[in-house]
């Protein structure tokens, strides 16, 4: 097949509810200079990418469109590299369907 | 926050969950269940197929008022390259039964109606309260639950652990290990809304008959994964999931994968036409018996994708879910009834009963399947299906070539692509790994 086609993630986001837990995200980076081999995977393999690579090379996380399946704890939690926490009761996705 | 006593807390409102609470509060338990959604059912992700068997040892009259979609009448595995498909459809009218025995549903939907019954049966439910730390006595044993709630311990007899194939508390308080990226897969599913005849005529359906497209191959681009695709009434569910420990290794998106089965020939025409009305995404259990957790211990259980009872050949878990939940209730129920403290030795009744059910068994008998997927996927997802696909292509092709030749020639890319050793070893270790 054909390299990987452009995908705009934040269109599929969309059609989702969320309720933010405002200034309390769920998932945090750990500070750091030069991402981890773990932290570099998550930029694609987080099916909501989630994290991006910033200006000055780090990766950060934004949870607002987090579709909290786990696969960044499951990668990226044993190095320490991320804290990861279920969001607050109530708070999150929430899904219609599921 | 809650002054009342309980004798049990079950943690999480899915199908394992909800199993467990209502057995035990049949038998006179008194059960507390937190479940961290606004509803049960606003976190829970699944393709989603109910068996009835188990659900009806469970509720046996849920034809009668659950939300079902459409009952399962046909079977379709596909193996895929790039362009085509090779199939095998099974589709019988018996399935066209008085009690059918798969259904689709929406586990949102499912899920609400599943805990109103758990609800009717006496348990407490409070939702939008996260669990954040099982309560150690001196003795290290579970005694309890801290949440997200103010004042939020609550104490009870045992802890049943329906957290989930992510579960953070059996993990953080050292019960059994974070699951690893080659023992799940991640899926991602898109719900694709059409107008009910749209669906039926597209799928071959009459009334409520339903329909599943397994498919695996080139799909995956070498990772170990597949790819479903459900009839619902007035949706299809389609998604694709492969190892966790695979997109980490590529570096392929789950979404682009997710776009390109889409954009495969054999499937866009049954998804023409479609809105999309949510994007999930869920972790999966693949890692089979090997990877099955320390199922008890003082004053705790642990059950469902939680304890990664999910079988992943048969593409089961939500019954493997709900029986480990009920049995985990009957267990419970003895030592209680026989006014027995919830202490690991007494526990064990869950494991020696489940180790006697189909759950146990049925991993037990695929226990070798995982790894050998895992650590040959490009055979299987990737050369296999291309070779397959030649070679039927080669078959139904009429362009004058002698048909001895066009066997020697899909012979020859055969052993080309595997070598004969390595067609032999793959046939042996898929044998051995299937008994």
């Amino acid at each position: 097949m054909d390299a990987e086609p452009s995908v705009r993630v934040e269109d599929k986001l969309y059609y989702n509810r969320y309720l933010v837990d405002v200034g309390r995200p769920h998932v945090k980076v750990r500070a750091h200079t030069s991402p981890s081999p773990q932290l570099v995977a998550l930029l694609k393999a987080c099916p909501a990418r989630c994290y991006e690579l910033n200006d000055e090379g780090r990766v950060e996380v934004t949870v607002d469109g987090c579709i909290e399946c786990g696969t960044c704890r499951v990668i990226a939690e044993p190095t320490g590299d991320i804290q990861w926490s279920y969001p607050r009761g109530g708070y999150g996705v929430l899904f219609k369907f599921g | 926050m809650i002054e009342e006593r309980f004798d049990a807390i079950v943690v999480g409102a899915g199908m394992a969950g909800n199993a467990a609470a209502l057995s035990m509060a049949r038998q006179g338990i008194k059960v507390l269940q937190l479940e961290r959604g606004e509803y049960p059912g606003s976190k829970n992700v699944q393709g989603a197929i109910l068996y009835a068997d188990m659900m009806e040892k469970i509720i046996p009259e849920f034809r009668e008022e659950a939300p079902l979609e459409r009952h399962l009448v046909e079977q379709r595995f596909w193996m895929m390259d790039d362009r085509s498909h090779v199939g095998m459809h099974y589709r019988s009218d018996d399935f066209n039964e008085e009690r059918p025995n798969r259904y689709t549903i929406i586990r949102a939907q499912f899920d609400k109606w599943f805990s109103s019954k758990v609800r009717e049966a006496g348990v407490t439910l409070l939702c939008e309260t996260t669990v954040t730390e099982l309560v150690r006595d001196e003795r290290e044993r579970i005694v309890g639950v801290r949440t997200d709630r103010r004042d939020g311990e609550i104490h009870a007899d045992v802890v049943v652990l329906a957290e989930g194939v992510n579960g953070l508390l059996g993990t953080r308080a050292g019960l059994r290990a974070r699951p690893t990226p080659d023992n799940v897969a991640l899926a991602v599913k898109e719900m694709h809304f059409l107008p009910r005849e749209t669906i039926e005529a597209r799928f071959n359906l009459k009334g409520d008959e339903g329909v599943v497209i397994e498919a695996a191959g080139t799909i995956s681009r070498g990772m170990t994964g597949m790819g479903f695709i459900y009839a619902n009434k007035e949706c299809i569910s389609l998604g694709i999931g492969c190892l966790v420990a695979d997109f980490q290794r590529t570096g392929l998106t789950p979404y682009g994968l997710l776009d390109q089965f889409k954009r495969h020939p054999s499937v866009l025409p049954l998804l023409a036409g479609s809105e999309v009305k949510e994007y999930s995404a869920h972790l999966i259990p693949e890692g089979g018996y090997k990877s099955i957790p320390q199922l008890y211990g003082e004053g705790w259980v642990v059950v469902g994708d939680a304890a990664q009872l999910n079988n992943a050949v048969h593409r089961e878990g939500s019954n493997l879910a709900m029986t480990s939940g009920r049995i985990a209730a009957d267990a419970i129920g003895l030592v209680k009834s026989r006014g027995e403290p919830m202490t690991a030795t007494n526990l064990s009744l869950y494991k020696k009963m489940l180790d006697e059910s189909f759950v146990i068994k049925d991993l037990k008998k695929y226990k070798d399947l995982p790894p050998l997927m895992h650590t040959h996927s490009q055979n299987f997802f990737l050369t296999y299906p291309q070779l397959i696909s030649k070679a039927m292509q080669n078959f139904v092709r009429v362009d004058g070539t002698p048909k001895v030749e066009k066997e020697n020639a899909t012979l020859k890319s055969f052993v080309k692509a595997r070598s004969w050793t390595g067609l032999f070893g793959d046939a042996c270790r898929f044998a051995r790994a299937w008994r």
